[in-house]
């Protein structure tokens, strides 16, 4: 195990709670990171090999699972995270023009963190809302029947 | 109209609470279930209902849980798929934030009915108040006595916990499904074995869609024959949810018989086109189902209606295109889709997914050959029946459908330049 890094005591319990569910420590995996990656901010090497630990896993089962599955991301992201959905719902109502207006705004490609660390804007595919179509999801938070006026309303107030 | 049933309590205050739950019925049917039938009786019931599989597939809910032996060696195991992804998707996140004790009453009866001791509810990791709510519901559950041990004093118990995804199309799909829950990457199973003999954890497994399971308090409340009956005449098959999108005035999650027209929900419903333009093409069953053109909007939304012209019903997802659409755009963003989406296991799919999006988006930038056509269908011809899982299909009925249905439009594209 390296540099002491460790669940605070509230999420170790959380952690319990989780295993409890199965019949089988593993199949905690994907919950585990999603523990990890709230508490550390992103499943880094060291983060894989302390939940590959944690649940006796092998590390490359850790891995395999960190890099199929895109929510989760191996490197901190900015204070605000920028999920854009271009899939079919979306796109037919504009957002494929969202996201340039996104990136001139933020100076930044899709991808990309902003120099000050306080955006990241990545394009995503159907989130569900197609329905309140265009709509990105900020952190944990979805802004529907989005426009440029309701982008500039909403970076604007975040502090 | 008749009177709701799945969106009864949408939009109203609390509705996702057990108090307001109960108020309107809710935990009768667990009642009537446990107390007054006996297991099979409830499949029997089921069985009448003539609901068939809302996630995509549509097989019937009662055979599907009658495949599950009685007798296994290991223990037996019912998983929600609350894995909604497919584009144009967004019914089942109604259900599970309006009225998450819908699915957990309606999955304790199917536990019940079938054997079963614990349940998962498998939710993609973007829902995250869906999350909140389900694990809420089931705390609730538990407390009043629904959940646990000597469920309504009657011996039997059931536990039930939610299972978050993490962001992968391919996990909606049943066998990828199961891996994912046993904390593995999304790859679709080679079937046979099929779930209902080797499934989560090697046990018998039943997977269900949220709405199906939704629609079971329901069943055995007021009668699988009264289900069968909310049906369009001469359809059954109960109610259906609609998730509508596009270019249409009223989008929205319409509650609807099965076997109502396409047109009447895009006009009688969905309000129309926005700036009362003409439709120019429309996807029937979310982004898989093959697109059908304004020609035969007139088709009757159940399976075998669809399955007659070519298209499926799939999740009942309509997304409505204009006359303004740019079908060739349109393509390039569904071919990405898939593209991003493959698992990998599949070689037809890995590959032939990657090549259609390169190509399209050649034909997109002006620099498409007019060979390409021949060419995207020839790969999606390689694609499809070639694959473990109906992903393969997925990726290739869209392409087939726009490229035959549309060839004009993506020849004038390439002609252009």
């Amino acid at each position: 195990m390296s540099k002491g890094l460790e669940f605070s005591k509230k999420t170790k319990e959380r952690l319990q709670a989780i295993v409890a569910k199965y019949p089988e420590k593993g199949a905690a995996l994907l919950p585990t990171l999603w523990l990890a990656q709230r508490e550390f901010s992103a499943i880094t090497p060291e983060v894989e090999e302390y939940v590959a630990g944690l649940l006796g896993l092998s590390l490359v089962r850790v891995h395999e699972a960190l890099s199929f599955y895109t929510m989760y991301t191996p490197q901190p992201l900015g204070k605000y995270h920028i999920q854009l959905c271009t899939n079919i719902s979306c796109s037919l109502l504009g957002a494929e023009e969202l996201l340039a207006y996104l990136k001139k705004r933020l100076n930044i490609e899709a991808g990309e963190t902003t120099p000050d660390k306080k955006f990241t804007l990545s394009t995503v595919e159907c989130l569900g809302y197609c329905g309140t179509a265009p709509v990105m999801r900020l952190n944990e938070t979805f802004y529907e029947n989005l426009t440029e006026n309701g982008i500039d309303q909403i970076l604007r107030k975040l502090p | 109209m008749p009177e709701l049933v799945l969106t009864k309590n949408v939009g109203k205050k609390d509705s996702h609470t057990l108090g307001i739950y109960e108020q309107g019925g809710g935990y009768q049917a667990l009642k009537k279930a446990l107390l007054e039938m006996k297991p099979e009786d409830v499949i029997k019931e089921v069985d009448k209902s003539g609901l068939r599989g809302r996630g995509g597939a549509g097989f019937p809910a009662g055979k599907k849980w009658s495949f599950i032996p009685k007798e296994a060696p290991k223990p037996k195991y019912l998983t929600v798929n609350a894995d909604e992804g497919e584009p144009g998707t967004f019914k089942d996140r109604v259900i599970m934030e309006n009225d998450p004790h819908m699915l957990v009453e309606g999955s304790i009866i199917t536990s019940y009915a079938i054997g079963i001791y614990q349940a998962y509810i498998y939710v993609r990791g973007e829902y995250t108040r869906s999350i909140s709510r389900l694990e809420d519901a089931i705390n609730e559950a538990y407390a009043r006595g629904y959940l646990g041990k000597n469920i309504l004093d009657t011996g039997y118990y059931l536990d039930m916990a939610v299972h978050p995804g993490a962001g992968a199309y391919i996990c909606g799909e049943e066998t990828a499904l199961l891996e994912s829950l046993e904390g593995k990457k999304g790859q679709p199973r080679m079937k046979p074995p099929f779930p209902a003999i080797v499934g989560l954890f090697q046990g018998p497994t039943v997977i269900n869609n949220v709405e199906t399971i939704a629609c079971v308090p329901h069943i055995i409340k007021n009668g699988g024959e009264w289900f069968n009956n909310l049906g369009a005449p001469g359809v059954g098959g109960g109610i259906k949810l609609f998730p509508v999108s596009g270019h249409v005035k009223k989008p929205g999650v319409y509650e609807l018989p099965v076997g109502t027209p396409l047109r009447e929900i895009i006009y009688n419903y969905a309000g129309g086109v926005r700036g009362d333009k003409k439709v120019k093409a429309v996807i029937p069953g979310g982004s898989s189902a093959p697109v059908l053109k304004v020609e035969e909007i007139d088709v009757k939304m159940d399976f075998n209606s669809l399955a007659a012209i070519g298209s499926m019903m799939g999740s009942g997802a309509i997304i409505v295109m204009d006359e303004d659409t740019d079908l060739v755009k349109t393509l390039r963003i569904l071919i990405k889709f898939y593209a991003h989406e493959s698992c990998g296991k599949c070689t037809p799919c890995r590959e032939g997914t990657g090549w259609m999006a390169k190509i399209i988006t050649r034909i997109e930038k002006g620099q498409g050959e007019s060979s390409d056509l021949d060419a995207l269908l020839d790969i999606a011809n390689g694609i499809r029946g070639r694959t473990l899982c109906p992903m393969g299909d997925a990726a290739a009925m869209p392409v087939q459908s726009f490229v035959t249905k549309f060839r004009g439009e993506f020849e004038d594209y390439i002609k252009r330049g």
